[in-house]
Parts: structure tokens; C-alpha cells; sequence
């Protein structure tokens, strides 16, 4: 094929030997799956102006291109935290020990929709959703079930859960002193990524405003009773599911971490007094170098932006730490045992390009929630890339490639504009006001759709190599998990202190009507209120019900 | 007097906020010459099926990945039929198990299109089911 532009295909250097450079490409153009163009070929020449001593520097050190830690995984393998969650917390209960069993090495919770957007199951709007799409919890009850025999000292934990987040925190502490898990000692990561959840995942109860605060609460709580405990987890991972590029999902995913600092600093926190506990979390893509140049620039960017945007001066601020899962919507339905394949070369690069915990899909995801075999395929991937593929022997192997330099180079670039784009807007929520990242992520998703429809992208097994198939097996959900959760939440109703119930909500319902002052003064911090109503039982509808009341609900203005 | 466009209701029910489908396919009906309204997410089958009557659409299409499709497919159809719609074709995009698809189909789905449908196919299904006096003549 020929009257290709050149220069988007070939490396800024020439050979210098003279070759000439075939033209009989397959296709006029290559690029990722975001659609970034990749040329034929990179050379030193595309590092001309790069300093390998200022760019690249040594795992563990300045600009932690190459990695968070000296050593990467000779030390430890990153955690394998697989996300589970379904039915009631009993049910729940028993994945996890299974899973503990397998050797996996993390818990990760996922709630059901309910739980997610602050109902009971027993709400009428809950009707249908009752752990379907994860784990119902609607009380500290359920919270201890969730949880028996599983010390809470000795596992990490990760919840997937962002506007009840400060609620379910509050439970999730109650549990570990019951089983008298000293605070200090506790590990683990709350999601509490509102800004996200406005840009992508929709899984908003208030307004901003009043978001940013709960957010800003649990941080600033973490910071004085919980120093071992990520209370955030600042998300690219929905945005790119929403159908973001790989540039898009950095650039926001690091701007909402700016804002979140922002709103520390304004709370009277000092940067270094939180900063190390912030962590991310990203997808893992389909396409393999872009997704490897995507972390390594992740962690280029946010130094840069803690040194010299905050003037951090603790190390430990500089890092950054994050969390990786692949990618849940380049699984397929059809021939769903290839998802295997997608998911481990996704993973890989997770580990390639650095990651501190990882989760990987099972292969049956584009049906319902994975069955225990498949779950268990998902965890033996990643143990056989630690332990059988050789690839954590050394730290960050691609360190000096000149493709891998220039496309952490060229994402890095795409994403400080971006982020140069949306402090013009005023912030990311004043962005999110006008829709800006919603409109940005809408259009590349559409454009990657036109692109599969007339394949110019292939999928494998959906628009190109179909085969007839049976259906597999799949997990079902027990239909009485909503009336056991009916009946248990009528049990707490009437076994609890409902007038102690009332007093907390009333404390929460008032402290949540002043606004929070600088830390060190009279605190309006929500999170001591909120582990009081977890405490005495009240229910997460309840919690959230009374939140609502003050903080109002957030409706937003769909873009299509 | 101007054709008449194929008139589409796309509706996100339940809980779940996930909106890429529906966004996409809205675009995409758009794209090619229909009329599309989107309801905006948490939408309960009684607002489904009224905004159906108030826009006097055609066509329902409900993006639905959360598994809640066979608590909330039968109740919006009962809803149609109740206020008349007896005409207006309702198909559901989303992850949907193949045990639950007669069953919906039973109910009155027109048609289920799972992950990797392509929107073409969607637009060709939704032109073959409506045809409206103004565009017969």
C-alpha cells in the first residue's frame, strides 16, 4: 500500500545506512487501540532530547520512570488482589477465604449497586440489583459477616466504593477494633474517588461540593488514626472503561489526584501529611506499549507535580504507588475462553510497566460475575507471570527501548496538556460542570466503535474470526439473596437501640449542616459521626439517607 | 411535509451509571438519521414507559449490564401495554445471559443485542420494525 504519510509511520531518524523502507505495509495505518499513531520504526534518534540520567534515572530514584522500589519484584511481587463480590456478605465470606486459600495475597470488596449508591437492599429502588453485581452490605452486621474469621490486622483490604465511602469506612473500622485490630496496624485501600465517578462511572449520590468534602474528611481522618491506609485510590481505571484513550485516562486520573491535594491544602493539611498515602489506580488496555509507556510517564508526571506544583518534600510523597486491573471492556462474549490471552498479555504489562497490585479479569466477565474456576484462572495468570515467565527477574526490563522512552515521552506530553487544558477550566470539577472530560471520553469512545464497526480494529472473535459457540457456564446469583437481606435488615430494625440510631443521625445530620473548618480548629470532620451511626447499627440507607437531606442529590446533564 | 424520523427513547434503567453503551448507540442512531432522546441515567420502568408516551417514540431502546433486566423489562412492558403502546418496539442492548433471552423475548423484547453487536445491525433491525405512515407515503 503506498501514499501512507511518511512521517507518522517512520522514525524522526532515517537509517543512516541508507535503507529504504519497505512499502507494502498491511494497513495505511498503525496505531494503539486509543488510536495514538505508532511509526515503523524508533531510534536514538527519537531521544535526542532526552537525558537518560534526568528522564529514565534508576528504579527507586528521581523520576521514578523505572519504578517505585530499587529492586521492583526481586524484593516482593506486587499484590495479587483479586476484586469479588456477590450475593450476601456470607456468601462473600467464602469466596474470600477460597481465594485466601489459593494463595492470593489481598481481599478486594465489590458491593452491588445498591450498596454502591447509598440504598438498602431492602429499598424499593434496590428491587432486582440485590447482590448482583457484588456483595450487599447494609449495615455493620453485615460488615462483620462480611468479614468472620478473616483478621483484619493480618489482610489488606481494597473497597471498590466511592459516594457511601466514608459510610462504609466507618464499618469496615468498627469490625477491626470488634476483633481488636489495632488501627495503626490496619491495610488496605478505600476507592473514594468521587471525581471519577462525575466523569465516568456515575455512581454519584451529592453534588460536588459536598463530595469533595466526605473525600477530604476520610483523608484527613486516615492521616491522624490510620497512617498505614490508603483512604484513596484516585481511579483511571472506569474512565478508560468508559471508553477514554490511554492519554485521556492519565491526564484526568492525575488532575482529579490534583484536586484532591488542593482540597487537603485548603482543609489546613500540610502535603507531606498526607501525600504518601494517596494512591492510583489504572486499567490495563489491550495495547501492550502503550499501556507500559502509560505508567512509567504516570509516575514521571505525578513527582514532578508533588515537588513542584506542592513542593512535597517527603519522598514517600513523590511516588507513586498504584493499583491495575485489566480491562474489563475488551473482553468478549464470544469465544470467551481468548479472554485468557487478553488478560494475561493486559497483565504483563501491568508488571512491566511497575504496578503494586493487580487484578485480572476472568475470562466468563462479558456474562456475569466469574465462577470460582474462572476466578481461578485469573489468579493462576498472574502466577505464572511471577513466578514462571521470568520478566520479574530484573527491574523495569524496557528501561532504555528506544520505542518505550519515546511513547512514555509522547503520553506524558499528551497528558500535561490535558491537564494544563483543565487548570484553564478552573479545576476538574469546574471541567466536569461543563462536561469537558465527559465530552472528551464520549467522543474517543464512539470514534472506537466506528473504528471496530468498519474494522479498522480488529476483535478477535467479534468482527473476525467467528466461530459457532455454545454458551458456558455462568454464575447465578440466589434469587433469595433480596428477601435474606429483607429479613436480616427487619431483624437489626427491631433488635437495635433505634433511639440511639436517631441520636447519631441527628449528630451526623447536624455536623454535616456546618461547614468543616482548617484542621487543629473545632473540626467539622464527618468520619467520627459516621463511625458513631455505624456503630449503633444504622443502616447505610439510613447514613446516606441523612446525608442526602442536607447535601442534597446530584443530577447531572447527560452528554450524548 | 418533511419525512417523519424514526423516534427512539434510549433509557438506562436501574441503579447502574455505566453509560458508554447507550451513549454510543445514541450517537450512532443519530448518526444515521434517527430522532433520539436519551432519558439520562436511573430511570424506573413508570418513568421509562411515560417518557415513551410524552415523546411518542417508536422505538425503546434499554441499555442494561447490571443483571436487574428481568425485574425491570416485564414490569416496563406491562406499563406500555397499560397506557396503550402496544406498537412501539423495545429492544435491549447489554449483558444478558442467553437463559434469560426467550423468556424477555416472551415478555415482548423485540430483540436483545449482546457485546459486539455491531450499531450497524442496530440500525438496520430498528429501520426494518418501523416504518411510519409518512415514510410509506
Amino acid at each position: 500500500m503506498s501514499g501512507k504519510p511518511r512521517d507518522n509511520e517512520r522514525s524522526a531518524s532515517p537509517p543512516a545506512d541508507g535503507r529504504t523502507i519497505g512499502n507494502r505495509e498491511r494497513t495505511p495505518k498503525f496505531t494503539t487501540v486509543s488510536g495514538y499513531p505508532i511509526r515503523q520504526l524508533y531510534t536514538q534518534a527519537d531521544l535526542v532530547e532526552w537525558d537518560a540520567n534526568r528522564d529514565l534515572g534508576l528504579p527507586g530514584e528521581l523520576p521514578y520512570t523505572r519504578g517505585i522500589h530499587p529492586a521492583m519484584y526481586r524484593n516482593r511481587l506486587w499484590t495479587m488482589r483479586q476484586f469479588a463480590g456477590f450475593g450476601t456478605a456470607e456468601d462473600t465470606n467464602a469466596r474470600f477465604r477460597y481465594l485466601l486459600s489459593q494463595g492470593q495475597t489481598g481481599l478486594s470488596v465489590a458491593f452491588d449497586l445498591p450498596t454502591l449508591m447509598g440504598y438498602d437492599s431492602d429499598d424499593p429502588l434496590a428491587e432486582g440489583e440485590v447482590g448482583k453485581c457484588g456483595v450487599a452490605i447494609s449495615s455493620l452486621a453485615d460488615m462483620e459477616a462480611l468479614f468472620d474469621t478473616i483478621p483484619l490486622a493480618d489482610v489488606t483490604t481494597s473497597m471498590t466504593i466511592n459516594s457511601p465511602a466514608a459510610a462504609i469506612w466507618a464499618m469496615y473500622l468498627a469490625v477491626a477494633e470488634r476483633q481488636g485490630a489495632d488501627w495503626k496496624a490496619l491495610s488496605g485501600t478505600l476507592q473514594n474517588d468521587i471525581l471519577k465517578e462525575y466523569i465516568a462511572q456515575k455512581e454519584y449520590i451529592y453534588p460536588p461540593g459536598p463530595s469533595m468534602r466526605l473525600v477530604t474528611d476520610t483523608i484527613e481522618f486516615g492521616a491522624e488514626h490510620t497512617p498505614k491506609f490508603n483512604p484513596i485510590s484516585i481511579s483511571g481505571y472506569h474512565i478508560r472503561e468508559a471508553g477514554s484513550t490511554a492519554i485521556q485516562e492519565l491526564a484526568f486520573t492525575l488532575r482529579d489526584g490534583i484536586e484532591y491535594v488542593e482540597a487537603c491544602l485548603e482543609r489546613g493539611l500540610a502535603v507531606d501529611e498526607f501525600a504518601s498515602r494517596l494512591s492510583f489506580f489504572f486499567n490495563a488496555h489491550n495495547d501492550f506499549f502503550e499501556e507500559i509507556a502509560k505508567y512509567r510517564a504516570a509516575r514521571r508526571i505525578w513527582q514532578r507535580v508533588m515537588r513542584e506544583r506542592f513542593g512535597a518534600k517527603n519522598p514517600r510523597s513523590w511516588a507513586l504507588r498504584f493499583h491495575t486491573q485489566t480491562a474489563g471492556c475488551s473482553l468478549t462474549a464470544q469465544q470467551p475462553y481468548n479472554n485468557v490471552a487478553r488478560t494475561a498479555v493486559q497483565a504483563l504489562a501491568a508488571v512491566l510497566g511497575g504496578t503494586q497490585s493487580l487484578h485480572t479479569n476472568s475470562l466468563d466477565e462479558a456474562w456475569a460475575l466469574p465462577t470460582e474456576a474462572a476466578a481461578t484462572i485469573a489468579l493462576r495468570t498472574q502466577q505464572i507471570i511471577g513466578y514462571e515467565s521470568g520478566v520479574t527477574n530484573t527491574a523495569d526490563p524496557f528501561g532504555g527501548s528506544y520505542f518505550v522512552e519515546t511513547l512514555t515521552n509522547e503520553i506524558e506530553r499528551g497528558a500535561e496538556e490535558y491537564i494544563a487544558k483543565i487548570d484553564a477550566l478552573g479545576g476538574m470539577v469546574a471541567a466536569i460542570e461543563r462536561g469537558y472530560p465527559q465530552r472528551e471520553i464520549a467522543d474517543a469512545a464512539y470514534r472506537y466503535q466506528v473504528e471496530v464497526d468498519a474494522k479498522d480494529k480488529i476483535v478477535v472473535g467479534v468482527n473476525n474470526y467467528l466461530t459457532e459457540e455454545k454458551p458456558i457456564e455462568i454464575l447465578q446469583i440466589d434469587p433469595s439473596v433480596a428477601a435474606r437481606q429483607s429479613q436480616r435488615l427487619r431483624r437489626l430494625r427491631a433488635e437495635r437501640s433505634n433511639s440511639q440510631v436517631e441520636r447519631s443521625l441527628e449528630g451526623l445530620r447536624k455536623a454535616a449542616a456546618h461547614i468543616p473548618v482548617a484542621a487543629g480548629q473545632a473540626n467539622g470532620n464527618l468520619m467520627p459521626y459516621l463511625y458513631e451511626a455505624a456503630k449503633a447499627y444504622a443502616t447505610l440507607g439510613e447514613i446516606c439517607g441523612a446525608l442526602r437531606q442536607v447535601f442534597g442529590a446530584y443530577e447531572e446533564v447527560a452528554i450524548t | 411535509m418533511p419525512e417523519r424520523k424514526i423516534r427512539v427513547l434510549i433509557a438506562k434503567p436501574g441503579l447502574d451509571g455505566h453509560d458508554r453503551g447507550a451513549k454510543v448507540i445514541a450517537r450512532a442512531l443519530r448518526d444515521a438519521g434517527m430522532e433520539v432522546i436519551y432519558t439520562g441515567l436511573r430511570q424506573t420502568p413508570e418513568m421509562i414507559a411515560s417518557a415513551a408516551v410524552q415523546e411518542d417514540v417508536d422505538v425503546i431502546g434499554l441499555s442494561i449490564l447490571s443483571g436487574a433486566h428481568n425485574t425491570i423489562c416485564p414490569r416496563l412492558m406491562e406499563l406500555l401495554r397499560a397506557k396503550g403502546m402496544n406498537d412501539v418496539t423495545v429492544v435491549i442492548g447489554g449483558i444478558i445471559p442467553e437463559a434469560d433471552i426467550a423468556p424477555l423475548k416472551q415478555a415482548g423484547i423485540a430483540e436483545i443485542f449482546l457485546p459486539g453487536a455491531t450499531t450497524q445491525a442496530i440500525v438496520d433491525f430498528i429501520r426494518s420494525r418501523t416504518t411510519t405512515p409518512a415514510q410509506q407515503g
